[in-house]
């Protein structure tokens, strides 16, 4: 079987990436002062709702609801998308996906096709797919298109270039698109709509994401803030909507959970600018031919894992990285896949599902256990967990070798608040760091750890609070 | 069927993983909320988009006076005051893009997040209409204001074209912070009709 391109061919371990991220230092700042300004702007949008934990339940029911009976709302949403004038596929790993979409772009003669940003289409590598068969995919969505114009790596799920700052991007843009352009916010917006207008107006096949699909009616749902995805949903003549087989609500009313419980936990807003809910082809109304491309690729394996199938109750809003204190420090790119962070540790590598794979294995390091995670993910994926949970199979799968030595000390080290913030002031994480999966160096305190000592349990707890006095103060 | 073998091998490992049924959903959270213009208006206004409280459309549409204005089939026959150049379907992208504006109703609002949603019924048409053009002024009379999202949807028909609107288009993509105007409508006016 080829290899599952939800993690990037030849990343490195997460030790040895993070390494070289902590020595970057325009990155960390551009990491803390945007998760920063969000962690304070979510609580905020949090506050304000006084049935939040209620929704959060509601939210984990519905979705461990729809894993209990997936098989059953799958043929219904096939029933529901066919009766109203769409077609349904089914792909069992990306190859198969990208492949239909290739010939479905071929079937309408499209060489060029606009996207709406979608984490589905990321994680089966579309875009090089449709490139190597000859279509040229443009991304349309600001932050995807900053990370395509700069040929760059995604490194956060919402916002894939946040690791770039304002006049980065004035770079990219004035490099790329050929202009003069400041670095203010609302300038580089205007040279984006510039930019794609033309694309809108003209192409004539989509292709999107789904965030959520309602099984009862076959309607589709996407959010979205810029208004480049009315353009892709409405304009073409034809839209090919990719979308895991997970992101299935049973009812119309399910909807009402979600549409609270994501836009405050992605972007602190009570509600993003624009949603979008189709169902089939309208006559006389946006495209007139539907395909919808339902995915599997490694989720099915996933399901299988009664501890870590969780992680498919995800619906993508990114709140868990913003909280991360180790993605904050390390970024998106070192975790070597589309879904980085905390999400990202603990789905991955269950998707390429296989623990001899280095790099996916070391996923399950990448995090302190420190809880916060859990304690602002909309559907209640208890990751700490499921963390704990793969960590043992990746000893199981391998045995104690260098590797998992190294990146258990290194997530010892961001276990503790105060041994992290020591090594981290003594600058010492980095090169604590295992280069080439080898400690090199064990300075305080990797030198009191030991290979023959198992991680102890920690008290979470001195971390949580010690994470919230510091935040506070940044 | 296109690919049945994907299909049933999928469907299969599904059944093959025997997830345990879950536990009827507790819906604890609100059903509705306090509602009204008042929060409405309040909430709209919050996304920085412009709002007015209004008794007498045809008077308050005044302000589209000398501009070339998008006019959905079904509007009331009152609101297409002289001075407004309208344009009428059938209307081609070019001339959506190159329209001032666009007026419609709506089909349902929603107080608590300041929402308004289209359903391309009546006095809305299709959807390009209010994605083209620039400046999208949006008319709401106070009895379709539903107090809660789950209060909106239980008045929507989920088969339609829906669309949600809340303020104007924006992106949060640089540094995280929400700028106003990228690639829908950059100025969204709301009536409000008491
Ligand atoms: S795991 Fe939870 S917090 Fe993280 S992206 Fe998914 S839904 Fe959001």
């Amino acid at each position: 079987m080829a290899r599952n391109p939800v993690t990037w061919l030849g990343s490195p371990t997460f030790p040895k990436a993070a390494r070289e991220a902590l020595q970057d230092t325009q990155l960390r700042q551009n990491l803390r002062k945007a998760t920063g300004t969000i962690r304070g702007r979510r609580e905020a949008a949090v506050a304000e709702m006084t049935d939040w934990e209620m929704l959060r339940v509601a939210g984990e029911q519905i979705k461990d609801d729809v894993l209990a009976r997936l098989d059953t709302l799958l043929v219904q949403l096939e029933e529901t998308v066919t009766a109203r004038g769409g077609v349904v596929h089914w792909a069992r790993d990306a190859e198969e996906a990208n492949r239909i979409v290739l010939d479905l772009c071929r079937a309408e003669q499209a060489d060029e096709v606009v996207k709406v940003k979608s984490m589905a289409t990321a994680e089966i590598g579309l875009n090089e797919a449709l490139e190597a068969g000859g279509v040229r995919a443009i991304e349309t969505d600001l932050a995807e298109l900053i990370v395509q114009l700069g040929d760059d790596r995604p490194s956060h799920i919402l916002v894939p270039a946040i690791h770039r700052n304002r006049s980065e991007i004035r770079e990219i843009f004035q490099r790329r698109m050929g202009i003069e352009v400041s670095d203010e916010p609302a300038d580089l917006a205007e040279a984006a709509r510039v930019y794609l207008r033309e694309k809108f107006l003209t192409t004539k096949v989509a292709i999107s994401g789904a965030n959520f699909a309602v099984a009862d009616t076959g309607s589709i749902v996407v959010l979205e803030s810029e208004g480049n995805g009315r353009m892709c949903l409405t304009l073409p003549d034809t839209l090919i909507t990719v979308m895991g087989i997970e992101k299935l609500v049973p009812t119309w009313q399910d909807l009402e959970v979600f549409l609270q419980l994501l836009p405050r936990s992605s972007t602190a807003e009570r509600m993003n600018p624009y949603t979008s809910v189709w169902t089939g082809v309208t006559p006389g109304d946006g495209p007139q031919r539907f395909h919808l491309v339902l995915i599997d690729n490694g989720r099915t394996a996933t399901l299988m894992d009664s501890v870590g199938r969780q992680a498919l109750r995800c619906i993508r809003c990114s709140a868990c990285l913003n909280v991360c204190p180790v993605y904050e420090r390390t970024g998106g790119k070192s975790y070597g896949s589309v879904y980085p962070g905390p999400i990202g540790a603990i789905l991955t590598p269950q998707l390429v599902g296989d623990m001899h794979d280095p790099q996916a294995a070391s996923l399950p390091y990448a995090s302190s256990l420190c809880g916060a995670c859990f304690e602002v993910c909309p559907v209640r994926i208890d990751i700490p967990s499921v963390l704990t949970h793969l960590r043992a199979e990746v000893v199981e799968a391998k045995g104690r070798t260098p590797e998992s030595v190294a990146m258990a000390a290194a997530a010892w080290i961001f276990r503790e608040a105060s041994r992290y913030e020591k090594a981290q002031k003594a600058g010492s994480l980095a090169r604590f760091l295992a280069r080439d999966g080898k400690i090199t160096s064990l300075p305080w305190p990797g030198s009191r750890w030991t290979s023959s000592r198992d991680v102890p349990a920690p008290p979470a707890e001195s971390f949580r609070s010690w994470w919230r006095k510091n935040r506070c103060q940044e | 069927m296109i690919n049945s073998a994907a299909r049933e091998e999928i469907l299969q490992r599904i059944r093959n993983a025997k997830v345990p049924a879950a536990p009827q959903t507790v819906r604890g959270y609100n059903q509705t909320g306090p509602g009204g213009v008042e929060l409405f208006a309040e909430r709209v206004a919050d996304y920085r988009a412009i709002v007015h409280v209004v008794s007498d459309v045809p008077e308050a549409l005044a302000l589209l006076k000398g501009k070339r204005i998008v006019a959905p089939q079904g509007l009331p026959a009152e609101w297409l005051i002289d001075g407004v150049t309208w344009l009428h379907e059938p209307l081609t992208i070019g001339e959506l893009d190159q329209a001032d504006g666009v007026l419609t109703g709506c089909a349902v609002a929603i107080a608590d997040t300041g929402t308004i949603v289209l359903d391309g019924g009546e006095g809305q048409g299709r959807r390009a209409l209010t994605l083209l053009p620039d400046y999208h002024l949006c008319v709401v009379r106070q009895d379709q204001i539903a107090a809660s999202v789950p209060e909106a949807l239980r008045r929507l028909e989920p088969t339609r074209p829906l669309t949600f609107i809340s303020g104007p288009s924006a992106t949060s993509d640089i540094e995280l912070n929400r700028v106003e105007g990228v690639h829908g409508p950059r100025t969204l006016e709301v009536l409000i009709v008491t």
